[in-house]
């Protein structure tokens, strides 16, 4: 995981609520024991005709929409399974960012994880975003802020320790092992 | 002093190292179930760390979501037709025995879904707290366990540290009033919660399922109700064990026996919710007002009575795309619908009891023609159990396929698909799009509602064949 801090990128918008993540990545793309090269099969279903072709008319689809690194989308997003393929997927495609009103609870804790900022932000902010696709936003991790093209700041909230790992580029392993002896002292306790 | 809750009593009994503004609790993992989908990252991770895996009796392993449930395939005569599968299948195998975890494989007589073998062996337990990579993981808590599902990161962590990063939710408590009709099941309650509360309304709470309703469900219609928690954004539900959860669990191969039966058994009865404990929300449904319900739409909250009719909803642009996905329009009866798939089967109603339900209805009747019919028991036990009372001649007798055991059609990553355009009814818990099989159309029922309109090859009333001589 890399550390990340700042995000400046233009926005690609998904207004629907309740994108599941069998949205995000259909299952038949689960078979698969590496969590690599995912990005290809993201929005699989949405992305592409059953003939394989590009549906042009799907908002990732669109040239302006190439290169965005924040996808803002509608509330609930991330619902349904807790395949983490679905962050790994966003990532690989390009995304570091998911705006949304409302995060579902599994997919926020993989995303953080493995450093998908998914954040909601108010809903003027995001009534904004999502009638204004392509707007150059500015993520401030450490602050908590996004900023739209005309100064306006949106307060996101973020749990400490996620914010602390993201920030620092560092996973949580890493912080669950230091805690071996609390763990052997509480297994000896239960016996 | 005011009482505790089910949820913090049991949360209180594994807090490693509590929750602080900086950092969230260590949170003890009692039993950890793990498949071949969500856990080959884990133990990558392990590897990439050098890390054995810390107690892996409290690991259990199957195979179920991706394997195939045609018995050529799972006992030989036919590989499994997706190599990508087949790749799992040998990956998992080859994680457990490196790392000493328990693994019931495609051949073993007690392998099935996970949520399915976990309390049929008598491992899932009343206090504990229990973890899998997968959604589902909400089902144990009908036995007044705390179970979530996990991504594959927690997978690994738990594999090394038997621990969890986590946060305290919020409790909501729904208390069920009344009594279940006839004709009217477990899946159509929870239907009824997620239609109501809707697909977002659990989200960031445990919910902890109450009242008389709920008392009177025998232990697998519970782990129903449990099972589709998620499906209202609430990561766990649960259920205060009481007389009917120890009746289950007794004698079972992973309970407690004698004294350790009778210790677990004081700790169990003390695990309620006190009297005078707080929620932080409460809901009140009325269980004896409920109907047979049906979804049209895209997500379990898409809900209606089977004898209702589709809402019409202008200006409502998703509301319109799931219109359109699903080829309704809006307004009409949700009855008589053509049906071209059904299902039985997945987490959520693959149990004895399910099968006893949809097998009653089927009894003497054929599937209608051009209907295609999957019975899938949730575990090779439930399969061996419905065979020796006959339920597998039934379901055959009437035209339905009989498989081994797996996820099946409720995921479509196992080859059994819904075809594209298809309407499905199905027993399984998400109706998202492609859920079964791209451009798949599912409508989510109970086992008899499925039965009835497999019979008829239209959406029925189940109701209509309770009264038949």
């Amino acid at each position: 995981m890399n550390p990340l801090r700042h995000i400046r990128s233009r926005t690609a918008v998904l207004p629907m609520a309740n994108i599941d993540t069998d949205q995000i990545i259909p299952a038949r793309f689960l078979t698969t024991t590496s969590r690599d090269g995912l990005g290809e099969h993201v929005f699989a279903d949405w992305r592409y005709a059953p003939d394989g072709q590009l549906r042009p008319e799907f908002a990732l689809n669109r040239a302006e929409a190439q290169g965005c690194r924040v996808l803002v989308a509608g509330r609930n997003f991330g619902c349904g399974s807790s395949r983490e393929h679905a962050p790994w997927a966003l990532l690989d495609y390009g995304f570091q960012a998911i705006v949304s009103t409302g995060i579902a609870d599994i997919f926020r804790s993989n995303a953080l994880k493995n450093g998908l900022l998914a954040i909601v932000v108010d809903d003027r902010s995001h009534e904004w975003l999502v009638q204004n696709p392509g707007a150059e936003v500015a993520i401030d991790v450490e602050a908590g802020t996004l900023t739209l093209p005309d100064g306006t700041q949106s307060n996101f909230p973020l749990e400490a320790f996620a914010r602390y790992c993201i920030l620092n580029g560092v996973d949580e392993l890493g912080y669950l092992l230091s805690h071996r002896e609390d763990i052997d002292r509480y297994e000896r306790a239960r016996g | 002093m005011a009482g505790k809750t089910l949820f913090q009593k049991i949360w209180d009994r594994h807090v490693v190292v509590p929750e602080t503004d900086a950092t969230p609790a260590v949170l003890y993992v009692d039993l950890h179930l793990t498949h071949e989908v969500t856990s080959p990252q884990a133990f990558t991770l392990l590897r990439q760390h050098g890390l054995p895996v810390r107690r892996p009796e409290r690991t259990l392993a199957t195979m179920d979501h991706s394997t195939p449930t045609r018995t050529e395939q799972v006992f030989g005569g036919a590989p499994i037709a997706i190599d990508s599968a087949a790749r799992q299948v040998r990956e998992l195998e080859r994680n457990c025995r490196e790392f000493g975890v328990e693994l019931f494989d495609l051949h073993s007589p007690l392998r099935g879904i996970v949520h399915i073998i976990g309390p049929e062996l008598g491992l899932t337990q009343p206090g504990a707290t229990i973890v899998c990579g997968d959604s589902h993981t909400s089902t144990h808590g009908a036995f007044g366990a705390l179970a979530f599902g996990i991504g594959s990161t927690e997978v690994g962590h738990v594999l090394a540290t038997q621990c969890l990063l986590q946060r305290q939710p919020r409790t909501l408590a729904i208390e069920v009033g009344g009594r279940l009709p006839a004709g009217v099941t477990a899946k159509d309650l929870i239907l009824a919660i997620i239609g109501r509360i809707g697909v977002s309304g659990g989200t960031g709470y445990v919910i902890e399922y109450r009242g008389a309703a709920i008392r009177a469900l025998s232990m697998e219609e519970r782990m129903t109700v449990c099972n589709m928690s998620i499906e209202a954004g609430a990561r766990a539900g649960m259920v205060a064990p009481d007389e009917t959860t120890f009746a289950y669990l007794e004698g079972r191969p992973r309970a407690p026996a004698g004294d350790e039966w009778e210790r677990a058994l004081e700790w169990w009865r003390r695990l309620p919710s006190d009297d005078g404990a707080t929620f932080d929300a409460t809901l009140e449904f009325d269980a004896s007002r409920l109907e047979p319900m049906i979804t049209y739409g895209t997500n379990p909250g898409m809900v209606v009575p089977v004898s209702g009719n589709i809402p019409r909803r202008s200006n409502d642009a998703a509301f319109a795309r799931a219109m359109d996905y699903m080829g309704f329009e809006g307004g009409e009866a949700i009855r008589d619908q053509p049906v071209n798939v059904v299902f039985v089967g997945s987490c959520t109603n693959a149990r004895l009891s399910d099968l006893r339900q949809a097998a009653s209805v089927l009894r003497g009747h054929r599937i209608a023609r051009g209907v295609r019919m999957l019975v899938v028991p949730g575990s090779q036990q439930v399969k061996a159990a419905a065979e020796a009372e006959g339920l597998d001649r039934i379901f055959i007798e009437a035209g339905a396929e009989w498989r081994e055991s797996g996820c099946s059609m409720c995921l479509g990553m196992n080859g059994d698909t819904v075809p594209r355009g298809q309407y499905s009814i199905s027993t399984s818990n998400r109706n998202f799009e492609g859920r079964q099989g791209a451009g798949a159309r599912t409508l989510l029922a109970s086992p008899p509602t499925a039965a009835a309109s497999a019979v008829r090859g239209r959406v029925t009333d189940p109701r209509e064949f309770l009264s038949r001589p």
